[in-house]
């Protein structure tokens, strides 16, 4: 392999590592601190990119506001599902989640087709970030990937700060290791779990919106990358961000490598990933051992 | 429970003569998909009811079972169901038991996505696969065949002769795990479902029981695959997909967990559910998506549960009475 394909699939490795990070970081804390499993999570990505759609498509907003208005709508709609339909499954078992959690994605995935349809829509790059730069001589590089990788760096510096350095932070940890003993300390979890929960369902809409350009806007455009991310969230260690940080790298890497040097089974290369940890550490990297 | 199962028993058998006797073609392979559902919904029932295995991969197997019939068929011109099912049974138990071993390790949530994971890199397999027929699926174009000797040649493609073919299938089925969870081993597997701890602590090899049932549900659920593959002449990755995973799971809910018929009847109903539902609107999802979460927040025990419920208070009224 020359040095320079080498170096554009770390960059490549690294892009779609953090892509899957945002998502998988909200999945990890949900379960962390809450206890649930989401498999809706897919779903705030999903809506993330599609209402990024809407707001500039047909309303015509500029892109920064409907970044920002974007993600805010998904946070409104993440703390209403967590208040009407999550909360309540706190103490339910896994199964349970399992269920509810599935026919949230039906209705968010049919109700994403009735508002724009099945057909496959695009998303527009920011003008700024739009052209290729020249890395070196022999590597050139789309600006926007680059900025997309350094977008998922700096929520990922971000959130290591908010959970390691802050009080917030340091009940999310207490709360992941024993939930009953944080309650049992006179902690009030439910504000507490709200704003995980909320924070989680920001992070998977930048993602969608992000991604949105590369992937392409479709209905059950979540329902693939959230096997990715359990994926990730399963080699990391489940409730471990650091664990859903080293995941997600090493997913991104394996999986960008994996298209070149095993071009016909690439597809496969994350899960023997994710095989050889389960035989190795049954509980993830990161995770707390049984 | 006994006179539920004889009325079951009943009522299926009557119903089996009037679609056999009466059914339009279109009837007929109606009910045959049901019944297919049915032993699928049966096998993760024995995982999650009866040993506590949340799997949420059990499309793998179905998918492993159909593929291999399909292949058989289509590529190696075995068309006789005689030799397919007993060979994509086969191949669905060999998967189940690669898989089993690696996610078996892993408990609770760990395996559930685990399980859910290793069914995504099959269907990505598959889907890549230009020798399975990549995401178009491979189409079996010749008739499948019933052939013993020269004893009996029929047609199995003959939808009242796969109808009856899967109406067998289905009652073995259940009277199978009926026997099989009621036996010595079947006790061990409902205890380790309630306390996992003691019956190791019992002496029993936990490990092993577990990885038994894993490979008899993957088992059945390439049974399930055979038998769809016999009805449709198609293998797509559609039934590799987790989301068909998940609907197998819905109808062990609706039915009722660790009731075995309760989850055969949550096939028909959850099938019956789709098809109006989709008559009624093109986005039935939303119909399908409410009803399970409606079902699983709020109905205890399933279909099975509502009926004992039921029998509970007309039983009580009586002796009030």
């Amino acid at each position: 392999m020359q040095l320079s394909t080498f170096l554009i699939q770390v960059l490549n490795g690294v892009q779609y590592g953090m892509l899957l990070f945002l998502i998988a970081s909200g999945l990890t804390l949900t379960f962390g601190v809450m206890g649930i499993i989401n498999l809706a999570h897919g779903a705030f990505f999903m809506i993330g990119a599609y209402l990024v759609f809407q707001f500039t498509r047909f309303w015509g907003w500029p892109l920064a506001l409907a970044y920002v208005a974007a993600i805010a709508a998904v946070v409104a709609l993440g703390a209403v599902v967590e208040r009407t339909v999550l909360a309540p499954l706190a103490n339910r078992d896994h199964l349970d989640q399992v269920l509810v959690t599935y026919g949230l994605i039906l209705i968010f995935d049919e109700l994403a087709v009735i508002q724009w349809g099945k057909d496959v829509q695009p998303a527009e790059i920011p003008a700024f970030l739009r052209g290729s730069v020249h890395l070196t001589d022999m590597i050139i590089y789309p600006v926007y990937r680059l900025a997309l990788a350094g977008a998922g760096l700096a929520c990922a510096a971000g959130l290591y700060l908010l959970v390691a350095r802050t009080r917030l932070g340091m009940i999310v940890r207490a709360g992941s290791v024993d939930r009953g003993m944080v309650s049992a300390l006179g902690i009030n979890v439910a504000p507490i779990f709200a704003l995980v929960f909320g924070l989680g369902a920001a992070l998977a809409a930048l993602a969608g919106i992000l991604a949105a350009p590369i992937l392409s806007v479709s209905p059950g455009m979540g329902d693939k990358i959230i096997i990715i991310a359990f994926v990730v969230v399963v080699i990391g260690g489940i409730g471990s961000i650091k664990g859903a940080f080293v995941g997600a790298l090493l997913v991104g890497l394996f999986d960008s490598f994996g298209k070149v040097l095993f071009p016909t089974v690439s597809s496969l290369v994350i899960y023997a990933l994710m095989a050889f940890v389960l035989v190795w550490r049954p509980t993830g990297l990161f995770g707390k051992r049984a | 429970m006994r006179p539920a199962v004889l009325i079951t028993a009943a009522l299926v058998v009557a119903m089996a003569l009037g679609v056999a006797l009466f059914g339009s073609p279109y009837l007929t392979a109606h009910v045959t998909r049901m019944l297919v559902y049915a032993i699928f919904a049966m096998s993760l029932d024995l995982l999650i009811g009866y040993c506590g295995l949340v799997s949420l991969g059990h499309a793998a197997f179905f998918g492993i079972g159909g593929y291999t019939t399909a292949v058989l068929a289509a590529k190696l011109q075995i068309t006789n169901v005689l030799v397919g099912l007993p060979v994509s049974i086969l191949t669905a138990a060999l998967g189940a038991l690669a898989i089993g071993l690696l996610t078996l390790r892993t408990k609770g949530i760990y395996f559930i996505m685990a399980t859910l994971a290793f069914a995504e890199m099959v269907y990505f397999f598959v889907n890549d696969s230009d020798f399975l027929g990549g995401s178009d699926g491979l189409l079996v174009r010749a008739r499948f065949r019933l052939d013993i000797g020269s004893l009996v040649s029929l047609d199995a493609s003959d939808r009242t002769v796969t109808f009856v073919i899967a109406l067998v299938a289905a009652a073995l089925t259940f009277i199978g795990l009926f026997l099989f969870v009621r036996s010595p081993f079947g006790r061990v597997l409902q205890g380790i479902r309630s306390n996992e701890k003691r019956m190791r602590a019992l002496g029993y090899p936990v490990a092993r029981y577990k990885l038994a049932c894993f490979v008899i549900g993957g088992a059945l659920a390439g049974l399930a695959g055979h038998l769809h593959v016999l009805l449709t002449s198609l293998a797509d990755p559609s039934i590799l997909d987790w989301l068909h995973s998940a609907q197998v799971l819905m109808m062990v809910i609706i039915g009722g967990l660790g009731s075995l018929i309760g989850p055969a009847i949550g096939a028909f109903v959850l099938i019956e559910l789709i098809d109006q539902a989709a008559e009624l609107t093109e986005h039935w999802k939303l119909i399908v998506g409410v009803t399970v979460i409606a079902v699983t927040l709020f109905g205890k025990g399933g279909l099975v549960g509502l009926g004992s419920a039921l029998a509970a208070r007309f039983h009580g009224a009586k002796v009030g009475a």
